[in-house]
């Protein structure tokens, strides 16, 4: 898979110029001064992206209006001590997510350096997200408060971990971005990268928010 | 343009087994049955001329409107006939559903009377059982712990409980005719549902739900009750029977019945 | 995100690169199709077998014992293995056939043509959408071959019957976990589908390819698309949640005090079934709506190429189906109107499928409208579409009666609602299928299918389908219950043999006829004579480049549009059809 022509070529080294004459779909967005083609390329990947958190939202509505209905229904509903640990992880994605946009602040005035070093802050904070989550589900598993304890629990478990299975899919984008800056082969092309993996790890932040009311109100 | 005939053939044929009622419904035995038929009868009719002549303008337009040698006629449309037909569409739909309320209301809005016969309904893989309170008029005390099918308590019925000492157990249904009875109904397992097709209704019965049906029977006879809920490799078989007989006799049935 | 191409300059090279893991759309779009071929003639297998035990519930068949040595022993059929046979192939049709074949193998290979695109948006994530659907096949099928074998709560898959493992039946002990896998797999592999529809028809369009230039197939290619993104998520949130209750001890549909085959249940409470149905059913019905669409698509585009005249109404039909899409999000609820859920929620569900009935109303209407006047030809694949609305006009009018709370009170878990569904996704969708293979075969494959067959075919299937699904709206009338596997035990069935015993012939010879369908099929791909570039004189992009199309679609050119989709018979044009590509001179509408 690593021919020129291949599909790693194209990411590494961005798509071909189209032919001049036509063009998909004509001008507009991105960075970048190269080929009106990667205009389309840009805004597919945005369109995608959307229709990606479209998709999640609907997940997670899911399981909210279940766990709505379900506690709501018996009277077995006992609301799940949630360790104090969850306020510190809160505030490491918020910190996260702060770091990933004080970085595309500076690629925009084309401070790279302050770029790599931003971006990797901010994916480092994503992963102590998760070890923190994962110190969470330990502290409530060494308290006997497992995923069969209580519905409260049950939802808990369900939703934390569902939020953290798209953290690490949101955690590998981050660190593939990385590599590419440090190896320094941020392309324009790379522009799109940059913007969508920001913007699903912002919306990881708002989900996660979501979920801490959800917690701590209905919970 | 073979077509045109064979649509034609087919939806004659189908119009036919309605029209004749070949395989129909059993007759109704109360009158929200009645009413039932009646609702079926104006939808039939709505949608069995629709259906005829939907096809029929299908294969109308397949026959003449085949290739010989005329240009087709270039329009995009008609946006006149598209508002009349749509709002036609739309009324009658709307109307029918409008005139079906009654019926869904008179089974699930409206209260059954104080003095409805109460009886418990009882599907568990994969037979039937049904509990009458008896001449106390209350439902004994029950619980899993003391089921036992083979010795005749599925109900799990507790024997210390002086309420249920009169309660009387039984495999099949049995009610007065013209009496308004109230059926209340549990599942020990799975999905089940209560169907008697003379009645015109039905009723899934839910586990961790206690689910009421109200209704009446005014003719005498032995009526099916087949599941209709798929509860698992049994389902085909778990049937009962309702037999509906002159208060009379019912409350004749009640006193055998507490007496063995 | 991977470019939207691969170099315009350098086709893929090497068989793995080219027919396996292709990013090529086009043959993700065979693969799919094939994929669906697959499972249809699987499920189809499935039914018979079924079809066959209902009319011969005590029959001893020698090679039942071999196949199913435990759930066949001596050769007869038992009720669970008849169960399990009837869950994989509503399972099996649903989902690997009907979800698939309309929109991800007809819609792969020809939405970036008819929009004039090099390929999808996502190559990469439209090859890994491929696999991961064969791979959630794989795991499906594979649940035959566990302990217990194959699940048996039906594809509806209702807790507690799905929710407690081998208690309720041997089916439902590995074979569900199995099944509930295999579609959360399929969900995934759904998703990345939708993302890459959307985005493809959204942001790739070429010049002039303006959204109310689209053929109708792309308009529903996107809406289905739009469902399968937003209801596929909820099955998937449902599906993880079942599987908790049944691995982990969680009681999200468990409700307390259960006693099963003899046993207390003494490890969940407090769920509710009901729950699962709403989840359930808020995606179940939007999929049928994504079985369809697609076929209602294909038919709209058919018509008019061979009737010579453009689409009656086609914003019409493009509201229809942005209703029906939007619509089809709020009606769940009439699955479940005996459910033990709150009446009054089910007025309301009744209104909204009333409503819902509408713009299906409009689209039979305008396809006759398309019709009339027109100057029709008969070839195989108009005979199809032509079978379609004929399909949908029966199968979709029974859904008046069981749209109303009142009448399903009696048609509820009958017949009746068999003989529906199987009219309309059964039958009616698969013709949209039968009709886009017809028509695009020639594009797909450079040759030509046979016509005289093909009419055979279509002729026996029509009849052979009506005569199988027809009558179990009768015996539905007569109140014989669905999922039975036998009728024996009800008395007022005895009377109905004789129309099962008809219906079980009608499905052999419907069955059989499908032979003529696979022989037109591989021997046209062998044999067919040579295609040209647009043998139907058709209109849409796909069908000014060569057949079949070069890897990259339109040969580095970018095509631009000037004129509609169904520009036929245009007067004071020099032919009966006008290319959307053609220059803007050429004297049109629009």
């Amino acid at each position: 898979m690593g021919m020129s022509g291949s599909i790693t070529h194209d990411i590494i080294h961005g798509p071909p110029r189209p032919p001049v004459e036509g063009g998909w779909g004509g001008g507009g967005g991105g960075g970048g001064s190269d080929g009106r083609g990667r205009g389309a390329f840009r805004r597919a990947s945005f369109t995608g992206l959307y229709v990606l958190l479209a998709a999640s939202t609907m997940l997670f509505a899911a399981f909210t209006s279940a766990m709505v209905v379900r506690r709501g229904l018996s009277d077995d509903w006992v609301s799940m001590p949630k360790p104090p640990i969850l306020l510190v992880n809160t505030a490491i994605l918020l910190a996260s997510s702060l770091a990933l946009e004080l970085a595309r602040r500076a690629l925009k005035s084309g401070a790279r350096a302050r770029f790599n070093g931003w971006w990797t802050a901010g994916t480092a904070l994503g992963v102590l997200f998760l070890a923190g989550q994962a110190l969470a589900w330990n502290q409530l598993n060494a308290a006997s408060v497992f995923i069969s304890t209580n519905p409260s629990s049950s939802f808990f478990y369900v939703l934390s971990v569902a939020h953290a299975v798209h953290l690490l899919g949101g955690v590998s984008a981050l660190f593939y971005v990385d590599v590419q800056a440090w190896r320094l082969s941020l392309g324009p092309g790379k522009r799109t990268a940059i913007d969508i993996s920001a913007i699903f790890w912002h919306f990881l932040d708002g989900l996660w928010l979501y979920l801490m009311v959800l917690f701590y109100v209905w919970g | 343009m073979l077509l045109a005939p064979v649509v034609w053939i087919l939806t004659a044929i189908i119009a036919y087994f309605f029209a004749a009622k070949t395989w129909w419904f059993p007759p109704p035995i109360n009158a929200h049955g009645i009413a039932y038929d009646e609702q079926f009868m104006r939808t039939l009719i709505v949608t069995g001329i629709i259906f005829v002549l939907a096809q029929f303008a299908l294969g109308w337009v397949i026959f003449r409107f085949r290739d010989d040698g005329r240009p087709a006629n270039y329009s995009h449309g008609n946006n006149r006939l598209e508002t009349v037909w749509t709002s036609a569409t739309a009324l009658l739909f709307l109307g029918l559903v409008l005139m079906g309320t009654k019926i869904w209301a008179g089974v699930h809005f409206d209260q059954p009377p104080a003095d409805a016969v109460p009886i418990e309904v009882l599907g568990k893989q994969f037979a039937w059982s049904f509990r009458y309170p008896g001449p106390d008029g209350k439902f004994g005390h029950t619980d899993l712990k003391f089921v036992n099918d083979s010795a005749g308590n599925p109900f799990g019925l507790d024997d210390k409980d002086p309420a249920g000492k009169d309660d009387i157990v039984s495999a099949s249904l049995k009610i007065p005719a013209g009496k308004p009875i109230k059926l209340i109904m549990h599942s020990r397992d799975v999905i089940h549902n209560f169907f008697v097709r003379e009645l015109r209704m039905k009723q899934d019965i839910v586990p961790g739900m206690e689910i009421p049906l109200s209704f009446q029977a005014d003719i005498a006879g032995v009526y099916e009750v087949p599941c209709s809920e798929l509860c698992g490799l049994g389902h085909f078989q778990m049937r009962t029977t309702m037999q509906v007989m002159s208060p009379a006799d019912f409350e004749q049935w009640k006193i055998e019945k507490a007496q063995k | 995100m991977s470019a939207p191409t691969h170099s315009a300059h350098q086709a893929p090279q090497g068989f793995i690169r080219k027919y396996v893991f292709s990013l090529d759309h086009k043959v993700i779009g065979i693969q799919y199709y094939f994929l669906g071929l697959f499972s249809v003639f699987l499920g189809m297998s499935l039914s018979l077998l079924m079809r066959f035990h209902m009319v011969n519930p005590e029959a001893k068949v020698a090679w039942f014992a071999k196949l199913w040595p435990t759930a066949a022993a001596g050769g007869m059929m038992t009720p669970e293995l008849y169960l399990s046979l009837m869950t994989m192939h509503g399972t099996i049709m649903v989902f690997f056939v009907l979800t698939t074949v309309p929109q991800s193998g007809f819609g792969n290979y020809f939405l970036p043509l008819q929009i004039g695109a090099e390929d999808m948006a996502f190559p990469v994530l439209n090859m890994l959408s491929f696999w991961t659907t064969f791979i959630a096949l794989v795991v499906m099928v594979s649940a035959f071959f566990v302990q217990g074998g194959a699940p048996l709560a039906g594809w509806t898959a209702y807790p507690p019957l799905s929710g407690v493992g081998r208690l309720t039946g041997p089916g439902e002990g590995m074979g569900q976990t199995l099944w509930i896998a295999s579609i959360a797999i399929f969900c995934g592999a759904s998703l990345m589908g939708a993302i890459n529809f959307i985005a493809t028809t959204v942001d790739l369009r070429c010049k002039g390819m303006r959204l109310m230039r689209m053929p109708l197939t792309c308009w529903t290619w996107l809406v289905t698309a739009i469902l399968a993104l937003l209801g596929f998520a909820v099955l998937l949130a449902a599906g993880l949640l079942l599987i908790l209750d049944r691995t982990v001890g969680t009681s999200f549909f468990i409700p307390g005090n259960l006693m099963i085959s003899d046993q207390i249940i003494t490890n969940h409470k407090g769920g509710s079934p009901l729950l699962w149905q709403h989840l359930f059913w808020f995606f179940g019905h939007p999929e049928v709506y994504i079985a369809i669409l697609p076929g209602m698509g294909v038919t709209s585009h058919l018509l008019a190429t061979f009737a010579r005249k453009p689409v009656f109404g086609y914003k019409a039909m493009v509201y229809a189906i942005l209703s029906i899409g939007f619509l089809g999000f709020l009606v769940w609820g009439h699955h479940m109107f005996m459910s033990g859920m709150n009446p009054y929620s089910a007025m309301a569900f009744s209104v909204l499928t009333m409503a819902i009935g509408v713009p299906s109303a409009i689209k039979t209407f305008n396809w006759i409208g398309t019709l009339w006047g027109g100057k029709i030809h008969f070839d195989t694949a108009m005979m199809f579409s032509l079978g379609f609305v004929s399909l949908f006009v029966t199968g979709g009018l029974s859904g008046i009666f069981l749209g109303q709370p009142a009448l399903d009170l009696y048609f509820h878990d009958t017949y009746f609602v068999v003989g529906h569904f199987h009219m309309i996704m059964g039958v009616a969708a698969i013709f949209g299928m039968f009709a886009g293979t017809f028509y695009w075969f020639p594009k797909m494959f450079g040759k030509m299918m046979n016509e005289t067959l093909g009419k055979i075919h279509f002729y026996a299937t029509f009849i052979g389908v009506y005569c199988i699904f027809a009558p179990m709206h009768f015996v539905g009338m007569a109140g014989n219950p669905r999922r039975y596997s036998d009728f024996t035990n009800v008395e007022y069935l005895a009377g109905l043999m004789p129309v099962h015993k008809f219906m079980t012939q009608a499905a052999y010879f419907t069955a059989a006829v499908q032979i003529l369908f696979l022989i037109n099929l591989f021997w046209s791909l062998w044999k067919g004579p040579k295609a040209p570039m647009n043998p139907w004189n058709s209109t849409s992009l796909e069908w000014t480049i060569p057949s079949p199309p070069p890897f990259d679609n339109f040969g580095g050119v970018h095509p631009v549009v000037n004129h509609g989709p169904y520009e036929f018979s245009v007067p004071g044009a020099p032919t009966d059809f006008i290319m959307q590509t053609d220059p803007p001179s050429v004297s049109s509408e629009d």
